[in-house]
């Protein structure tokens, strides 16, 4: 019987839950690598039991852990990311130039079809690759020599590349999004990259159109239609309909249009989830009430999904790694909050419940649909 | 025979119950230990110092005989009671938050 397996990155390790297709009744493991912070797990497309855990410590640095059972077991593999040539520097807060520090890996992207070569988002902003199981790492540098490196200035957490999307109809082409820095794409399979952020409009930063310097949060795509991305900015939910060569605002009737997560429906293409927050200064839901809005429309029209969510003294947020769907019919829909909630779906966002009330903080969530 | 206590978290990532006992060529130094730790157990590299400038990571320090070795430098010989064995070398995460 088919089912589920959510991995769940927290600031105190790591947890894998697991049930039917039915998703009502959880096994719950863990803390794995406990004490410790996982800012990412993720499974292989092509081999559900092959996993990536980004394990991370202000004290000891990062590791990576890979498991072969599916989480059961791990072993530490490559921990060593070291940018390629001279590092160079970018921008600090401050304006004065920051040389490249290498801090923790954000988001691990396992590639579609090979289990042992997978993708690291890195603070500070750069894309390693491995093509051995994660045992070494090479970094992507095209990306940040492409020519506006030098500018980036990190947002508030940490000048990350936090979001890596795999186009599955072209193996060379990639997306991915840095804070605060915008989208880069590649069609190259990494050697070269452009600026993806025509349309961005920013009012935080000097030149609010400029092409990079736009604080992107999150970017999403639906794996039948590659050319169509969403995107939550750090204010504005925005879409692209050509491969983020521009955008346009989608955000239409939200409540408030800054959030971190965004992801789209496994079966619907433009049917697309977001989580509002108030503001950037307050980082917790609008009215004290925990809503994931969703548009069936690709974006601008967006009703409130509150069944079985709390609808007053909520204020959690919801971190940009931690929302997922599973590809089940229906569609499941999951996501946690810094409260350490874990919510789930199993209708398309009709209706929810906790899978698990009390981890520490979650950072990430993902979901592997087991045969 | 040298030995080292490693802090809880190390511990754990490198499957090490109580104390790593490890043989050290030559004079018993902060670099050696290291060098020696690091070759026994390879998922240490990184976690104590930096894989390329092999610069202490900022929260790690370096205890022995009721002394915080941390600012040594790496190459200076460690007291005659860790080389010998007597006393262990104890890596500590540093007290850090609130």
């Amino acid at each position: 019987m088919s089912g589920v397996r959510v991995l769940v990155g927290t600031r105190k390790g790591a947890f894998v839950l697991t049930a039917d297709a039915k998703r009502a009744r959880w096994d719950i493991s863990g803390p794995h690598f406990a004490g410790w912070e996982i800012y990412h797990l993720k499974g292989s497309p092509a081999d559900p039991n092959r996993l990536y855990a980004s394990q991370s410590s202000g004290w000891f640095g990062q590791q990576i852990q890979r498991s072969n059972d599916g989480g059961k077991t791990w072993e530490p593999v490559g921990n060593k990311f070291v940018y390629d040539g001279v590092p160079g520097t970018h921008q600090w807060y401050d304006g004065t130039p920051h040389p490249w520090e290498f801090a923790r890996v954000w988001h691990l992207e396992p590639a579609l079809t090979d289990p042992d070569t997978v993708y690291a988002g890195v603070e500070d902003a750069a894309l390693f690759r491995s093509a051995d199981g994660g045992q070494t790492w090479q970094e992507l540098s095209g990306l940040r020599g492409h020519g506006s490196g030098a500018s980036w200035q990190p947002g508030a957490g940490g000048m990350c590349l936090h979001t890596i999307v795999l186009d599955p109809s072209d193996s060379g082409r990639l997306f991915v999004a840095i804070s605060a820095a915008g989208v880069f794409r590649t069609d190259d399979a990494g050697k070269t990259w452009r600026p993806m952020n025509r349309g961005l409009t920013s009012v935080g930063i000097p030149n609010p159109t400029a092409d990079v310097g736009h604080c992107v949060h999150r970017i999403a795509m639906h794996r039948s239609r590659p050319g169509v991305l969403f995107m939550q900015k750090h204010w504005d939910v925005m879409r692209s309909d050509d491969a983020g060569e521009t955008w346009r605002e989608v955000s239409g009737n939200l409540p408030s249009d800054f959030g971190f997560p965004i992801d789209v429906h496994a079966h619907e293409p433009d049917t697309i989830y977001v989580v509002p927050i108030k503001s950037d200064s307050e980082h917790y839901p609008p009215d004290g009430k925990l809503r994931v809005y969703r548009s069936r429309t690709g974006g601008n029209e967006w009703e409130a999904l509150t069944t079985g969510l709390p609808q007053r003294d909520c204020y959690v947020n919801v971190l940009r790694d931690a929302m997922a769907v599973d590809s089940l019919d229906a569609c499941g829909v999951y996501f946690g909050t810094t409260g350490g909630q874990v919510y789930a779906s199993a209708d398309a966002g009709d209706s929810w419940a906790p899978i698990v009330r009390d981890l520490p903080a979650v950072l990430s969530v993902e979901v592997q649909t087991l045969p | 025979m040298i030995r080292v206590i490693l802090p809880t978290h190390l511990r754990t990532l490198a499957h090490v119950d109580g104390e790593a006992q490890l043989h050290v060529e030559g004079q018993a130094t902060q670099r050696s230990v290291l060098d020696a730790l690091e070759a026994c157990y390879p998922m240490l590299r990184g976690t104590i110092r930096d894989h390329v400038t092999h610069q202490r990571r900022a929260f790690v320090r370096f205890f022995a005989c009721e002394q915080d070795l941390s600012h040594e430098p790496p190459d200076a010989p460690l007291p005659d009671a860790v080389a010998m064995g007597a006393e262990p070398l104890l890596i500590v995460g540093a007290m850090a938050g609130g």
